[in-house]
């Protein structure tokens, strides 16, 4: 029986990993949701095939990263898992009927025999991802604000999240998501589609500076705890480099999208989910539930974290390889035409 | 009280993977039969076999999504509506589950790309091991989850403190007493369920004359499986009973309607057994037959339901028939395999058109029998979550019955509308026949 504890922070590591896996979901499910949310403002149908296409062989490894954030709370803080997920409910259950419709648009949309029958799979993919997103949002609002909890059991209402700051975040990580993926439409197609992606992408790009100033003014105020850890000296002039590189990465991306460059906006985008990402972190480190559980407390036994670092160490490694593979096989400009 | 959230947490549980599981029954059995279409391919260059492979894919394609979409609901389910189960069985469920996730989805998700759309991005031998690929995936994936279900089962490796569960030894825990006879009971189910919806559809190509030539070749391989699975199958059956009556005895009582501990045992074809009396009503017995299956030994001892207290035994009116809806497809496919080989043997296997509408009949032979043996087993570990440890009742999330009540009516709607779609786009797939290449 291993048990690694002794020479390593297993919490403290897979605390890491959990947010990795978060993270990999949050930009690789971003631009396929983003996709989805964009789809009715594409000037044509061809376009919109091409949008679909051009994720289409990515879609299901993209999620499966949300199912890998689901296994390593599981796994890693049953304790957090087993009281965020009856926390958030609602919210979950909305995320993954949006889902449902969402995947099987992919298959579905690829089927159809007319127009109108297409057009029921073209609403689907969009409502799927938009709800999807927006109660992703909502859930990721309702964290940030905390959760109760009484004797290691969630004790809040049904309704907790349902408020002001949460339907906030539902919006921003909408237009958040719709951004990365005119971005990634910027790179992968071309003519009328990629035309339409980059002034799409130029609205967006206004839209969710906004949002990420509101929620980095917003935040601080929802707890004391956040407060003090920004805005104390000394933290606040480390931390201050957080929103001078958001900004910076902001005017690159601006700069990227005027001088029509085809991969730097995503780049640049993916650089500000990292920042928002970071900023997040910083704000809620080291609670696994906010603000009553620090994922020391909240992490498993230390054997079986050591039995999944194991796996972790060797095999996440692998998968990012053939994830990789696979995106170079799929390199390129996406067509319209049926693919299989 | 119908509004009991424990009870509509239960009823969504059930649905929910009872759902899910047609979709890996027929991926797990399709991707094997995909990777023997393209090694024949391969090997033969005769491109009816790539016809047959790209008539079979876009039927795939639409099974594997509605596996992973229903999937992720149970990812999360574990947690929103069972988080006693979640917080006191993480320890050793939670790094299976991972596992899981690490070692299959991501393989299966990434290669299917591949398969799906990569004809004409990748060589024709690197293709054909993406297939392979997915479909050792999908085999991965059976391990971990049929690990971490007959851990739940028959426990082992593990030591409970303050009323958690914590892993003590990994290859207990993985390679528990009944792993490998339910890992392997399910694996060739799935290959049977495949084999048998292949043979059904091809069946009904040779009735209506349409892609002949395609339905002969899909005919003869389905029907060539199903001969070697079923006898396989059955006594894979048999050992995992013996070791179901060692470790679970109660459930196999309530198998076979069995209320009294008794010697030689009859075995109860039929009868409705009654949990008030304590009785099988109208029971239609052979003598003797139950403990000859069961013990192997005619005159062997079967413990009956009475000599379990009332709140340790599961429900046993549907244990009792959907155990027997499983025997009885179980023996319509060996049915199935000694009229296909006799009719092979005699040169007509594609000229009886009562036997293809037999096949034709025998299509959902699969799923049905397949979703029956899990009822048998889950219903039959009741009351338990974790059998003889953790009681089901006691580790549901406490929240309102109102949210449950709105998750479960939601999940049955969004699924059957959902599930007639894909259908009918799967019976529009397989009305267009089988499409020519070259």
């Amino acid at each position: 029986m291993f048990d690694f504890s002794n020479f390593l922070n297993l919490p403290l590591i897979f605390g890491c990993v959990v947010a990795l896996a978060i993270f990999m979901y949050v930009f690789l499910d971003g631009f396929d949701l983003g996709i989805g949310i964009l789809f009715p403002f594409a000037p044509s149908d061809e376009c919109r095939s091409k949008m679909m296409n051009s994720v289409a062989p990515f879609w299901d490894g993209n999620e499966t990263w949300l199912v890998m954030g689901g296994a390593a709370l599981f796994a890693a803080f049953p304790l957090a898992y087993s009281i965020i997920m009856p926390a958030f409910y609602i919210p979950i259950i909305m995320m993954l009927l949006g889902l449902i419709f969402r995947g099987v648009a992919f298959e579905f949309r690829f089927k159809t025999e007319s127009k109108k029958e297409q057009k029921i799979w073209d609403y689907s993919f969009h409502f799927g991802s938009l709800i999807a997103t927006f109660f992703q949002g909502i859930l990721l609002g309702g964290f940030i604000q905390g959760i109760k909890v009484e004797n290691k059991v969630f004790t809040g209402g049904t309704w907790d999240w349902f408020n002001g700051f949460s339907m906030m975040t539902g919006i921003a990580l909408t237009f958040g998501y719709a951004l990365i993926g005119s971005a990634w439409l910027i790179m992968k197609t071309h003519d009328k589609t990629q035309k339409w992606a980059r002034s799409a992408a130029f609205y967006l790009l206004f839209i969710v500076a906004f949002f990420i100033i509101l929620t980095s003014v917003w935040t601080p105020f929802l707890n004391d705890k956040i407060f003090i850890r920004w805005f104390m000296e000394p933290n606040i002039y480390y931390l201050l480099i957080i929103p001078i590189l958001t900004l910076l990465t902001f005017v690159s991306l601006f700069k990227s999208l005027i001088d029509k460059k085809e991969t730097k906006p995503f780049l640049m985008v993916i650089c500000l989910f990292v920042l928002c990402y970071f900023g997040l972190a910083v704000s809620l480190f080291p609670y696994a539930v906010p603000y009553q559980l620090l994922f020391g407390e909240a992490a498993a036994a230390s054997t079986s974290l050591s039995f999944l670092f194991v796996g972790v160490a060797l095999i996440l490694p692998i998968i990012l390889c053939y994830t990789c593979f696979s995106y170079h096989v799929f390199r390129g400009k996406s067509s319209h035409e049926h693919m299989y | 009280m119908f509004f009991d959230p424990i009870l509509l947490a239960r009823i969504q549980f059930a649905f929910t993977i009872s759902f899910h599981i047609i979709f890996p029954a027929f991926t797990i059995g399709l991707a094997g039969y995909l990777s023997c279409v393209e090694a024949l391919y391969l090997k033969t260059k005769n491109p009816i076999y790539k016809e047959i492979y790209k008539f079979w894919i876009k039927i795939f394609a639409i099974i594997f999504g509605m596996g992973v979409v229903s999937g992720v609901v149970l990812s999360y389910q574990i947690g929103t509506n069972w988080s006693g189960f979640s917080y006191k069985t993480g320890n050793v469920l939670g790094p299976l589950l991972g596992f899981e996730v690490l070692t299959a989805f991501f393989l299966e998700a990434s290669f299917l790309g591949i398969m799906l759309f990569g004809w004409n991005r990748v060589s024709d031998k690197l293709h054909f091991v993406s297939t392979v690929i997915v479909a050792i995936g999908t085999l991965i994936s059976a391990f971990w989850i049929l690990a971490a279900n007959s851990w739940m089962h028959t426990p082992q490796g593990y030591f409970i403190t303050d009323g958690i569960f914590y892993p003590s030894n990994w290859l207990e825990i993985i390679f528990n007493p009944s792993f490998l006879y339910r890992f392997s009971h399910m694996v060739v189910a799935t290959y049977l369920t495949t084999a048998f919806v292949v043979c059904g559809v091809s069946a009904w190509f040779l009735w209506r004359k349409k892609s002949t030539e395609h339905a002969k070749v899909m005919f003869k391989m389905a029907l060539f499986f199903i001969a070697i699975f079923i006898p396989l199958q059955i006594f894979i059956g048999d050992l995992q009973g013996l070791n179901t009556l060692k470790y679970q005895p109660v459930k196999v009582a309530a198998m076979e309607g069995i209320w009294e501990t008794e010697k030689g045992a009859a075995l109860t074809v039929f009868g409705i057994p009654d949990e008030k009396s304590e009785s099988t009503k109208y029971a239609i017995k052979i003598p003797k037959l139950a403990s000859l299956i069961l013990t192997h030994d005619a005159e062997g001892e079967i413990r009956g339901l009475k000599s379990w207290a009332k709140e340790d035994r599961p429900p046993v009116v549907p244990i009792f028939f959907a155990f027997r809806v499983m025997i009885g497809i179980g023996f319509a496919m060996l049915l199935t395999a000694v009229v296909a080989l006799i009719l092979n043997f005699r040169k007509k296997l594609f000229d009886v058109k009562w036997f293809q509408f037999w096949c034709m009949l025998m299509t959902p032979s699969g799923f049905i029998a397949l979703l029956a043996g899990w009822f048998v087993t889950e219903i039959g570990r009741q009351p338990f979550l974790v059998y003889g440890l953790l009681r089901t009742k006691d580790v549901a999330s406490v929240i309102s019955y109102e949210q449950v009540l709105f998750s479960l009516v939601s999940f049955v709607l969004v699924y059957f509308v959902i599930f007639g779609a894909a259908t009918f786009y799967i019976l529009r797939l397989i009305g267009k026949g089988v499409g020519k290449i070259g």
